[in-house]
């Protein structure tokens, strides 16, 4: 296996840890840009050099500095994603921070998408240098509902996410987002429809509404790109293509544990293969470990059943929880896991999630994992 | 004119003390992201607003408009507002 770079975004900063392919030792390079906010950091695997770093800091504007040398040297965007200036009688709207990064098709060197908060579906055709607004849904009557206000948004403002291309076909487009559920185009990302048939929302909500669907995490199966998995706000489903509705997947784990949390990651050749990391999602969601008892819970047949992987986790008292960006697979064989905490830990199992040791400890709030 | 840069633009500018021209302070503006790349945009959002954790004070008064007309001599201090800790 080639050499391995984890990408590291955090509350205060970027980290790189360099690997080579046995995955043994680690080298930390960092920190990048100390004190800014990272929220995805991504390499692009089509030139193997350009790394995108959606920042912000508390005090000033988002924008994204790119490297296309590994993470040697840094630029920042000249023109990073921004909307347009409001026309009159238009909600102005301005762009809080980039909240998700994904390298285009492999046919389409240069192009990459940005999902923000507020959300708004960005384009950049020159390597992340320059961005435009790719879909304008706050121009689109339909969409701007779908967008919902400010109560359907998280914590930390409403998101665009999950930007997943198909890797047969660079016009079958999907994003989620965080509120205003899931939606699939299939000419490129100049029109988009609703894909939320099946998926629950919140008892007393009504599902029709699109504001109320609130997908957590997207992805899509490489070896089986009709395949896609969602960890939700509401539970863990899966969607085989061209069926438009979501079976709900995740009962199989136990109700004391749920099925709720952000991240999820599947297998770089094996659709029925995937991971969760659950979280406490009851009474005023605390958004930790349940019972601070951190575990990843694994399937192998496409969600009939999950088991519990914990070894080598912490045992008890471990009130962490993994955020959506901060769980990422490599392709290795067996595949690598990655996953940074909410209390500045990065975790590693090199066989699946079998066995888990702690890769780095005492970073600050960890926001985003990519290994590439 | 002279213009106070704080600390969290300083990666842009290397230096507190900068000297930019205009007859506005948006065209003041314009001419330290001619000189400094990119600094612009971490202040002013595309709607033309002041950020909300910039302050811009002429002349000791805090500005809120880009259309304030500027003097030659004016003193133009950025500075990172108290919120946010």
């Amino acid at each position: 296996m080639k050499a391995l770079t984890l990408l590291v975004g955090t509350r205060k900063g970027a980290w790189l840890f360099r690997s080579d392919g046995a995955r043994r030792s680690w080298r930390m390079e960092g920190p990048h840009f100390l004190g800014n906010i990272f929220n995805h950091v991504v390499l692009d695997p089509r030139d193997g050099r350009t790394i995108l770093a959606a920042a912000k800091a508390g005090h000033l504007g988002p924008t994204i500095f790119r490297s296309t040398d590994r993470g040697k040297t840094w630029k920042e965007s000249s023109r990073p994603p921004a909307f347009a200036k409001a026309r009159e009688g238009q909600k102005p709207l301005a762009v809080d921070h980039t909240f998700w990064l994904t390298p285009g098709h492999a046919s389409q060197p240069g192009v990459w998408f940005a999902g923000t908060s507020p959300q708004g579906l960005f384009r950049s055709d020159d390597g992340g240098a320059t961005w435009d607004v790719h879909f304008s849904l706050h121009d689109d009557a339909e969409y701007r509902n779908y967008i919902g206000g400010e109560q359907d948004g998280t914590p930390d403002g409403p998101k665009m996410h999950s930007i997943l291309i198909d890797p047969r076909d660079p016009n079958r487009m999907l994003f989620a987002m965080s509120g205003g559920g899931v939606h699939e185009s299939t000419d490129g990302g100049r029109s988009f429809k609703p894909l939320v048939d099946g998926l629950d929302v919140v008892e007393g909500f009504d599902a029709k509404n699109i504001a109320f669907h609130d997908p957590h995490c997207l992805r899509l199966c490489p070896s089986n790109p009709d395949r896609i998995y969602q960890q939700n706000h509401t539970g863990v489903y899966r969607l085989d293509r061209p069926s438009r509705t979501w079976v709900r997947i995740g009962k199989g784990i136990p109700k004391s544990i749920g099925d709720i949390g952000f991240p999820m990651v599947v297998h770089p050749r094996d659709a029925d293969t995937a991971w969760i990391m659950p979280m406490d999602g009851t009474t005023v969601w605390p958004r930790v470990s349940p019972g601070g008892k951190p575990a990843v819970y694994r399937t192998r047949n496409g969600g009939k059943t999950w088991e519990r992987l914990t070894a080598g986790l912490p045992e008890k008292q471990a009130w962490w929880t993994v955020k959506r960006q901060a769980m990422s697979a490599d392709a290795g064989d067996p595949v690598g896991l990655y996953f940074g905490t909410t209390s500045g830990e990065i975790w590693m199992s090199r066989d699946e999630g079998r066995k888990w040791s702690c890769l780095a400890r005492h970073l600050p709030e960890i926001y985003s994992v990519e290994a590439a | 004119m002279n213009v106070l840069i704080p600390s969290p633009l300083l990666p842009y500018t290397g230096k507190t003390r900068v000297e930019a021209s205009g007859a506005t302070l948006g065209a003041l503006l314009a001419d330290l992201d001619r000189q400094y790349p990119g600094i612009r945009f971490r202040m002013i959002d595309e709607q033309e607003r002041i950020r909300r954790h910039i302050r811009i004070f002429v002349g000791g008064d805090q500005v809120f408009e880009l259309q304030k007309p500027l003097e030659a001599d004016d003193e133009v201090i950025i500075v990172q507002a108290l919120t946010g800790g």
